[in-house]
Formats: structure tokens, sequence, C-alpha cells
């Protein structure tokens, strides 16, 4: 994991030193330098140092939490982003829950009652979740329910009428994929031999799918969620954009609009760790669901 | 709810009195993916042919139709079909337009990406040791890099151009195919027809190419055709960020991202070049889950 950090850090160092000056990225465009000025930042990146030396620099401030001042904002990019970070993990956990949730009873629902107008539903839900682009099924919930019923808010934070539209698109793209591979995966252990003898028992129905079916179906989208978690966070960056969410994602856009090198480099290296930690609990959580991970590691 | 496995109708092989060519078409249509066939198709047909498809020109504005509504409401015209952006650009010609960066763009990476992916998923599975390792770690890396921020920041270092969407997009494309082929590379080395293939003195490279390569075609084929929605979509939401295409050009995704403000007076600005999106990977996507099923049940996993 450490690896990985490291590894990140060094693209987005890489690609700070691939066009010419890097200080043309570290000063604001148009304004004019004195000499001492610009010398004096060559120094502060250690321009006149070899490479290594260069990327040590660059690497030990950022441990540090030092980005180099947003030129947009004129002050510490780590403030700016742990100010902004709130809304969006509210935003990204709300929306991951709801997926979740929402990925698995719906898939549970259209396997059991496979080849029903509800299951064709259900499928077609998911079907246009994985097809339809994130800014497009925002603008069409907005075009809906804000414009057209005009009973939720368009855009901004507030209260939770706010989180209702992001939230939802959201999790309707991040519940397709987990509701077609619980449906697809549940209708495998519902034909297999354990379940067969549980209802030749006069097990319930209910009792068959909630009891023993789920439990080792769950196991494939169980793995596919956790590894949605980390998508979400990138997710999280278009939909914020739609809906004029005032948080990392957004932050991230505006400062390329800005060209605000430093600033942008500091989301991405946090939005690298928390990608990095959600990854990491999903590892855990998989083990914890699947013993037989936990076996075949040690 | 224990039902046996789905019964054919065409293996029960009744005397039914059906119109003939009917049920032929019907069944068809059940067992093949024809509509999305037909949709990918003719988006192939309207890329190739754009300035000939297309009723008007995609850059030059009519002012007379500002805005102008698409032909089945009220005030729009068959000469501006999808109707009319914000400063009387054809909608329909400029979605044609776009469907040419949308899918080259798709094409190239899917090319570039699956080849390169596939080479270093055989070469690592066929070398093992320290070279495996060192080619799955910077596959772990890829998969653990936050693409949409990345890019962003290779935006504002290099500016927006078509050359740093193909590489960007290649770049995080074939780290799929490097780790699918390397593992089914590691199954087919050990089994017996390769082993004999080496007794014959086959050299490496021959049983890369002729023993392992057709093995892995199938896989490599699959992923690539579920891929090409996953990358328009991609493609577009970078568009949309405006980190995509540059401007003049009409990318489908920077289209919906000019009309955004148009949502409450002008709908279909912004809802049409969606809708060609969404159609298009609806095409793809379809068709990459029909060719799985068919050809590589196993990758079930992989939406």
């Amino acid at each position: 994991m450490v690896a990985v950090m490291i590894g990140i850090s060094m693209i987005v160092f890489g690609l700070s030193r691939l066009t010419g000056d890097p200080r043309y990225l570290y000063m604001t465009q148009g304004t004019r330098w004195s000499q001492e000025a610009w010398d004096a930042r060559g120094r502060e990146l250690g321009l006149d140092k070899p490479m290594v030396i260069q990327y040590l620099v660059w690497a030990g401030n950022a441990v540090q939490g030092d980005f180099g001042n947003s030129l947009w904002h004129k002050r510490n990019s780590l403030r700016i982003i742990i100010e902004k970070l709130p809304a969006t993990l509210q935003l990204s956990g709300i929306s991951y829950l709801m997926a979740v949730v929402l990925g698995v009873t719906l898939g549970t629902i259209s396997a059991v009652t496979r080849g029903s107008l509800i299951d064709i539903g259900v499928r077609s839900f998911a079907l246009i979740g994985q097809a339809a682009p994130p800014f497009w099924l925002a603008l069409i919930l907005i075009f809906f329910f804000a414009v057209y019923l005009d009973i939720l808010p368009t855009s901004r934070r507030g209260d939770w009428t706010h989180y209702v539209l992001p939230a939802t698109t959201l999790a309707w793209l991040g519940s397709a994929g987990l509701a077609r591979l619980t449906r697809s995966s549940l209708l495998e252990v519902l034909d297999s031999e354990y379940i067969k003898l549980a209802r030749a028992k006069g097990v319930s129905t209910s009792k068959v799918i909630l009891k023993h079916a789920l439990k080792n179906a769950l196991i494939a989208p169980l793995t596919v969620a956790a590894i949605l978690l980390a998508s979400f966070l990138s997710g999280t960056v278009v939909v914020e954009t739609v809906f004029a969410w005032p948080g990392l994602g957004r932050l991230a856009v505006d400062a390329t609009k800005n060209n605000d090198f430093p600033l942008i480099t500091g989301i991405t290296v946090i939005f690298a760790a928390l990608f990095l930690v959600s990854s990491l609990l999903a590892d855990l959580l998989y083990a914890y669901i699947d013993p037989r991970i936990r076996i075949y590691d040690s | 709810m224990i039902r046996d496995a789905p019964i054919d109708d065409a293996s029960l092989d009744r005397p039914k009195f059906r119109v003939p060519v009917l049920g032929q078409l019907y069944r068809w249509i059940r067992r093949y993916p024809v509509l999305p066939v037909i949709i990918a198709i003719g988006l192939a047909v309207m890329a190739i042919f754009a300035p000939w498809v297309a009723p008007n020109h995609p850059l030059e504005s009519e002012l007379d139709y500002l805005a102008a509504p698409p032909v089945w409401m009220e005030g729009g015209t068959w000469d501006y079909i999808l109707g009319a952006d914000k400063i009387g650009r054809d909608l329909l010609s400029r979605i044609i337009h776009g469907s040419r960066i949308s899918l080259s763009v798709a094409f190239v990476v899917i090319i570039c990406g699956s080849l390169i992916g596939s080479a270093i998923g055989i070469a690592s599975g066929m070398a093992g040791g320290l070279w495996d390792e060192i080619a799955m770690r910077v596959v772990d890396l890829v998969y653990a890099t936050p693409f949409l921020l990345i890019a962003l920041v290779a935006a504002v270092v290099f500016g927006t151009s078509f050359q740093l969407v193909l590489t960007l997009l290649t770049i995080f494309s074939w780290p799929i195919f490097a780790r699918q082929t390397r593992g089914l590379t590691l199954q087919l080395k050990n089994m017996d027809y390769v082993y004999s293939a080496r007794v014959a003195s086959a050299s490496e490279f021959r049983i890369a190419f002729r023993h392992i390569m057709p093995g892995v075609v199938n896989t490599v084929v699959v992923i690539a055709t579920l891929q090409i929605g996953s990358l328009i979509l991609t493609e577009s939401v970078l568009s949309y960020l405006g980190v995509g295409i540059p401007a003049p050009q009409p990318a489908w995704g920077s289209m919906v991202a000019d009309g955004r403000e148009f949502i409450t007076t002008a709908w279909w600005v912004p809802v049409m070049p969606g809708a060609a999106i969404f159609l298009t990977v609806f095409a793809f996507n379809f068709i990459g889950d029909w060719l799985r099923d068919y050809l590589d049940p196993r990758l079930r996993q992989i939406h």
C-alpha cells in the first residue's frame, strides 16, 4: 500500500516535470515576476538540484501537508481541501449505502421473480444505469424532479432535500452492476442441490432465500461492492460538478479550469489516499465475509 | 422458485401454425442481439460518412434557428430534425459528427490497449519470476490510481488535446487485459499440449503465438467489446468536464456541458447528445454481454 502511494506520488510529480520549466505551473500565469522571485521559486522547488532530490523535496513537503499555496485562492491547498472534504464524504457515503442496499435488494427481488414484469423492470433499471453517462442522468433527474415537477432543489448543498437527486444519481449508477451480479449469482445458487434439499424438507420459500441462498450468493456481489467504494469517490467528481455540490470533486474541476496546479495535485494525492484506504477496508471486509480467503493468505 | 433450465422453444420441434417468417424473426431477435448490432452498424456508417450523412454543417450557425425545438414539437422544422443549439447549430449534424470522435477514440484505444495489455499479460505469464512480479505490481498501481484526477492534472500540465485523451485512456485500459491474459496463460502453459510442444523443441516465441494465443483470443475479444462502452462513457465524462476533446470539435460530452444551463428553457440541447451517448453505450454493452455469454461465460464477474 505504501508502495502504491509512493508510485502515485511519483506519477503526479513526474507530470509536473514533463513540460519545460515547472515554475510555470507554480506561478500565476499572465502576471510579471521579478527575476529574484523567479530564482527564489526555483530554489524553493529545488530546481538547481538533481531530479531525485527534487522529488524528495516535493514528497517531503507533501507528507507534511504542504502542496504549495493554491494559485487561485492564495492560501494553503491542504487547508482548502480539508474544508471541502466533509461535503464529499457525506455525499459519497450516503449514496454508497443506498447503492449497496438498492443493488442487493433489487438483484434478489429480480432473481426470485425471474421472468416476471418486476424482473424485466429491474433489469432495465440496471441496463440504463450501466449505459447512461452520469452527467446526463443527473440532468434528466434535474429536469424531471426539479424543473417539471418542481419538488426538489436543482443544486447546491442544504437540508436533506438537496441530497436526494445527487445521491440517487450516484446510487443508480453504482447499484446497476451490483443488481445484475446479485441476480445472476443468486440464480446460480438457487439451482444447487442444497437448496433443493432445503425445499424438499419443507422450509418456507422466504427462509430458503434469506437464510440459505443469500449467504452464498452474496459473496461475489459484496466483493464488487467493495471495489465500488473506490470508484464512488471519482464518480462524485462528475455529480458534484452537475449539482454544484461544494465538495472536493468540484474543487478539482474548478482548479483545472483555473490552471491551479498545486491545488489539483493536492486533491489528487488526497483522493489516492482515500482510494487506498477504502480498498484496504474492502479487503478486510472480504476476508470477514468469506473465511476461505483467510486460509489462502496464511 | 426453483425451476428447470428454460426449455428452448426451437428444440421442441412441435408443429405449430404460425406465420413462418415472423416466428423466425422473433426467434432471431431472442437469440441474437439484432437491434444493438443494427445500432452499432448505423453508428459506424454515420461516423465514417459523417459529412455526407449530416444534413447541415456542424459548426456553422443559422441565426434564424436559435435554439429551435425538434421537429415534433411546436415550432420545429424538418431542416433541424433534433432542433438547434443556442447559437443555431443543427444538433443532429453535430451529433453525427460527434460520433466520429467517440467511436474513433474508443476503437483506437481499445485496439492499442488490448494489444499492449495482452502482450504484457502473455509475456509475464510465460516468463514468471521477477518480471511477472514487476508487471503485476504496475497493473496494481494503475488500478489504484484515481484516473479522473490524473486526467485533470494532465490537462493542466499539457493542455487539452485529442492525443492526450487517447494516451490517457490507453494507459488506463491495458491493465485489465494484462491481468486476465496472464491468468489464462498461467493455466494454459501447464497444459499437456504445451509441454509436448516444448519437448518438440518449440521456441518460447512459437509457444506464445501458436499455443497460448489461440486460447486467449476469446477472452480478449469479450473484454474489448465490454470495454468499448465504458471507454465511450469515460471519454464523454472527460469532454463534459472540459478536459477531453478541445472546444470547436463537437464531442458528445462537451455538447451536453454547453447545453447544461438550457435544461430549463430548451431541454433538447443537452438531452439529445446525452441520448446519443446512452444509445451507443447501451448497444455496445448489449453486444458485449451477448458475446461474453456466447464465447466466455467465465467472465461473468466483469460487467
